[in-house]
């Protein structure tokens, strides 16, 4: 089947089988490997991008569903402000150690915060309920996206 | 062999189905994990899949004549962001999956895949839902109870595609979920259970009591529930060990990986003890 959408702001095609899963394309077909497979069966979050700007399960996600759907994975998003600040505010509350779960939760808040600019941490947590990370209690990544919303209100920008 | 059909419209996908044999996907949370295989390897399928979550004429919430029409293919988020859509479903689906998840899950999808653990079907039997079945004959509409057939068994025919739901308006002056699970979200229900009920003046003008996940499909009694009304409140006390025995014999629950069938109907029938001898009083 051939699919057509939108990926990181470009236009692109391919030819594929239409039950293919969308973080083997992102994977293997862009070598766009922010996104990563834990569980491969949407409990772990590892592998979430936005899809039409809401943060997806890609590893559930079939190839012919995205026909006509914008894309954007955290090498595409990493070019904005808002990753910026949440980068710092993650660095600050020491949200990182291994990393593998990171892209996944970026790109979780960065749907959150497009539904909901100044989230509470109650809202926040819910968010994450879908995000496992081994290394950090979680804490640490809440804290950070806190530090984020704080950030962007002290500068008077809205996030 | 064509892999996948992806119809603009639902003539078209009406059409797909009456000439082929496919399998209808919708948010693909269900189908995706069940056909999952090795990492990095393609879901196989035995038919080709016919997508339907994008079709305009699935989606939509809203009233018409009187009643709540919910789209099939309407996502879980879009539910709990709706003004429409009444408070016993939010509560249902937000102690569901996990925020992502619900982006992409459809009500339409949890009612077809027809688990016993289908956390929306003991709200929707309460709500006495009547599901829209579309096919090229024109529409039949049936009462969400006489489509689920048992575990992962429906009445949907092969040239059938579920369109809607349909709530008819309802005013409850109580109500009482709980779901019984390993964690808060992302673990399926070991029981959950909703008792409704409409109280004026000490009578028990309307009642409705489900039970998920403790028998092949959700547990709803109108016979049961036309004796309860028949009794005041202080009644339904003193009455309560044969409403329960009542229960009791409909209530068939498994042993899985979950849970035990003994807890299983323990705890389910504390809570309609708490419902009927503490709530509604
Ligand atoms: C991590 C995770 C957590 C989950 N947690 C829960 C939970 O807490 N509670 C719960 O109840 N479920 C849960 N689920 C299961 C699942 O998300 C739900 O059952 C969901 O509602 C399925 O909808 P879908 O659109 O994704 O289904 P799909 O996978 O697209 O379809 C499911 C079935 O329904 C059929 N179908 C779908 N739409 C139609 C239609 N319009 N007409 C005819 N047939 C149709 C398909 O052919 C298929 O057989 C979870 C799943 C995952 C992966
Ligand atoms: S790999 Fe997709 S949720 Fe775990
Ligand atoms: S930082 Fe290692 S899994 Fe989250």
């Amino acid at each position: 089947m051939r699919i057509e959408f939108t990926l990181n702001s470009e236009s692109v095609s391919i030819d594929t089988e239409p039950q293919r899963r969308l973080l083997d394309i992102l994977r293997e077909d862009f070598r766009l490997i922010s996104v990563k497979e834990g569980c491969g069966e949407g409990e772990c979050g590892a592998c979430i991008i936005l899809l039409d700007g809401k943060a997806v399960n890609s590893c559930l996600i079939p190839a012919g569903r995205i026909k006509g759907s914008e894309v954007i994975t955290l090498e595409g998003y990493r070019e904005t402000e808002r990753f910026r600040i949440l980068m710092e505010s993650f660095e600050d509350a020491g949200a990182v150690q291994c990393g593998f779960c990171t892209p996944g939760i970026i790109m979780t808040v960065e749907s959150l915060l497009r539904e909901n600019s100044n989230p509470t941490e109650e809202e926040i947590k819910k968010a994450l309920s879908g995000n496992l990370c081994r290394c950090t209690g979680y804490s640490m990544i809440v804290d950070g996206v806190v530090r984020a919303v704080k950030k962007v209100k002290n500068d008077g920008k809205s996030i | 062999m064509v892999k996948a059909f992806r119809p603009v419209n639902l003539d078209e996908a009406l059409n797909i189905r009456k000439e082929n044999r496919v399998i209808p996907i919708a948010g693909g949370t269900d189908l995706m994990v069940q056909k999952r295989r090795w990492a990095g390897l393609t879901p196989s399928f035995e038919y080709p899949l016919l997508f339907i979550g994008h079709i305009e004429e699935l989606r939509g919430i809203r009233i018409q004549d009187d009643r709540l029409r919910i789209g099939s293919a309407s996502s879980f988020n879009e539910l709990l962001e709706n003004t429409l859509t009444p408070s016993v479903l939010k509560d249902a689906i937000s102690g569901m999956a996990s925020y992502p998840i619900r982006n992409m899950a459809t009500i339409g999808g949890n009612i077809c895949n027809a688990s016993p653990a289908g956390d929306t079907l003991p709200v929707l039997y309460s709500l006495d839902a009547v599901l829209i079945l579309s096919s090229l004959k024109g529409e039949r509409r049936i009462p969400i109870e006489e489509f689920i057939k048992g575990p992962g068994i429906t009445n949907l025919k092969d040239d059938e595609i579920l369109k809607g739901i349909e709530i008819p308006q309802y005013d409850f002056d109580l109500y009482f979920y709980k779901k019984v699970g390993i964690g808060k979200v992302t673990s399926l229900s070991k029981i959950s259970f909703l008792g409704l009920a409409n109280i004026t003046d000490d009578r028990i003008k309307d009642i409705k009591v489900s039970f998920g996940a403790v028998a092949p499909s959700v547990v709803r009694s109108r016979e049961i529930e036309s004796r309860i009304k028949e009794l005041d409140r202080e009644e339904i006390v003193k009455e309560f060990n044969n409403i329960k025995e009542m229960y009791s014999e409909l209530i068939a629950p498994i042993d899985d990986a979950r849970s035990t069938a003994h807890y299983r109907k323990v705890i389910s029938l504390r809570l309609l003890e708490a419902f009927l001898t503490k709530e509604v009083q």
